[in-house]
């Protein structure tokens, strides 16, 4: 088996290739995106809510039972 | 820390979050190993180079698989034993299984178009990982029909464990079904001998999914959590201005 | 017991009685049957003989359809008017309580689906021996098709809209009786396959579903409208 480091000759279905590789990519970064944006979302309200003066019982009665 | 303090949302969020950042890590490391072996693996006799398809394929297919069994363990955390983060968990993953599943009829579509000449063929495994498909979309409406979050958890943890129970039943009269079509040609994906230079990249390439899976899930649940509290806090404030 | 059994009678025949008198559920079933049979050849041509190849198919798929429209009959509209509570507060155990209501409704709603078929076979040119079988096979696999409908119908009873919920919640779940339903039709017509075979898995997957069908429509009732 040849180590080839270079770019590999993929055959003369090439693009399928590329393109399976390119859309499991696209999926993934969707995920991750999705992800992140629902994230900064989440905490941006939450500080919003804490800062309005909502309190979490927890945070009030001393325990943690959300 | 004893696994029980787990049930404590908060503690799971510090826990996650303190966790989060190696799964991550590795995952990368993981799918830098596991992409390197696929762009260096020989071509399949049969196949040629398109045989690295099914590095993507069968790790997608795998995950489908396992975020349905993940959010089937949730179930019964959440009819069983009512344990608060069953519901976050099996909210999480729904998204992120179908999202795999998807991935996995793409590749195979892309797949079958030069191995068998089109881009669909009402293959036993595609036509299955089809119908799971559909069943991780109906799930994901049920979750945002109902409102409450506790009882969507309820509704969708029986539908998740009657989905579990038909998954196996479907998946055989499926290739039940097909070989009563089976074209002319002989279909072999790979091979029932897979030569270990093929293999070790493909199971490289399944740790590597399976940690993002993780990670994946895990970043969920966090913020599926940090949606309840949300929640719950704009619903006392309702309260308090009303 | 005979108060368990005096009870159950009871359900049954409310259920029958409301379901052929409104003339809703019975006839109504039955005409959305001929429609989708009546439509299919507007889909696919006048080609006899392609007609009568697939008529299995789609006397399965009109039935499956069929079916499907009839099922939020079996529990929302008792949720509307107050009498599911009733029966869930009663003491005939929820899972003899809502298999009964599908039996009912097997038989108001499914069975004449299976009765239709035979004169819906000569629209598609089937000939008699073909419409016999797909008749058997409809009256083997309805019951499935009507117990697997029964959960859904429970987990959607609480939504308002679910009616095309309950539709994407279900069909998956009824492929393998299709699959198998049509196979054993085409297998006593055409098939290589023995009839006995798909028929066979088609039986064992009414029986299955008449015992996982009420126990997780009566967990999925308790879960959702508590």
């Amino acid at each position: 088996m040849t180590m080839a480091l270079g770019p590999q000759d993929l055959g003369p279905h090439a693009a399928f290739i590329v393109l399976s590789y390119a859309a499991a990519i696209a999926i993934v970064a969707v995920l991750v995106a999705w992800i992140v944006l629902d994230r900064r979302h989440l905490t941006r309200e939450l500080g919003e809510l804490e800062s309005q003066g909502m309190t979490r019982r927890s945070e009030r009665t001393g325990d943690d039972k959300t | 820390m004893p696994l029980i303090d787990l049930a404590n949302p908060s503690r799971f969020l510090a826990l996650a979050s303190r966790v989060l950042p190696w799964l991550t890590a590795a995952t990368l490391l993981a799918f830098a190993f596991g992409i390197s072996q696929a762009y260096l693996a020989p071509d399949d006799y049969q196949q040629g180079a398109t045989v690295k398809i099914m590095f993507l394929h069968v790790p997608a297919a795998w995950l489908g698989m396992l975020a349905w069994g993940v959010m089937s363990v949730a179930a019964l955390g959440t009819l069983v034993w009512r344990h608060p983060l069953a519901d976050v968990a099996a909210k999480a993953a729904a998204p992120i299984g179908a999202a795999f599943t998807l991935m996995c009829l793409v590749t195979g579509s892309l797949w079958g178009r030069p191995m068998w000449g089109t881009y669909w063929v009402w293959d036993a495994r595609l036509t299955s990982v089809l119908v799971l498909f559909l069943m991780y979309l109906g799930v994901i409406a049920l979750w945002r029909t109902v409102d409450d979050p506790a009882r969507a958890a309820r509704v969708v943890a029986v539908l998740t464990l009657v989905g579990a129970i038909n998954i196996p039943i479907i998946k055989f009269s499926v290739e039940w079904w097909n070989t009563l079509h089976q074209p002319a040609s002989v279909l072999r994906l790979g091979g029932s001998t897979i030569h270990p230079t093929i293999l070790v990249p493909l199971i490289v390439m399944v740790v590597a999914f399976t940690l993002l899976f993780l990670t994946l899930h895990l970043a969920a649940m966090r913020n599926e959590i940090l949606r309840r509290r949300v929640r719950t806090m704009q619903m006392l404030q309702a309260d308090a201005r009303a | 017991m005979t108060g368990t059994l005096t009870a159950v009678t009871a359900l049954f025949i409310r259920d029958a009685r409301i379901a052929i008198r409104i003339g809703g559920g019975a006839m109504i079933g039955v005409l959305f049957f001929l429609t989708v049979v009546t439509l299919v050849p507007f889909a696919i041509g006048p080609d006899l003989a392609l007609l009568r190849r697939i008529g299995p198919a789609i006397l399965w798929l009109g039935a499956l359809l069929a079916n499907l429209l009839a099922l939020d009959r079996l529990i929302t509209m008792d949720q509307e008017d107050g009498s599911l509570d009733l029966i869930l507060m009663a003491r005939v155990p929820l899972e003899l309580a809502v298999a009964t209501k599908a039996v009912a409704h097997w038989l108001t709603t499914g069975l004449p689906l299976v009765l239709a078929a035979p004169l819906l076979g000569l629209l598609l040119n089937l000939d008699p021996q073909a419409t016999g079988a797909v008749a058997l096979t409809l009256l083997a696999g309805t019951p499935a098709l009507t117990f697997i409908g029964l959960i859904g119908a429970a987990l959607t009873v609480a939504l308002r809209r679910g009616g095309l919920l309950l539709a994407v919640l279900v069909l998956p779940l009824t492929i393998p009786v299709l699959i198998f339903g049509v196979a054993a039709s085409n297998a006593a017509i055409v098939g290589p396959v023995p009839f006995a075979a798909p028929f066979g898995v088609l039986c064992a997957l009414s029986l299955m579903s008449l015992v996982v069908g009420p126990f997780a429509a009566a967990v999925a009732l308790r879960q959702g409208l508590e």
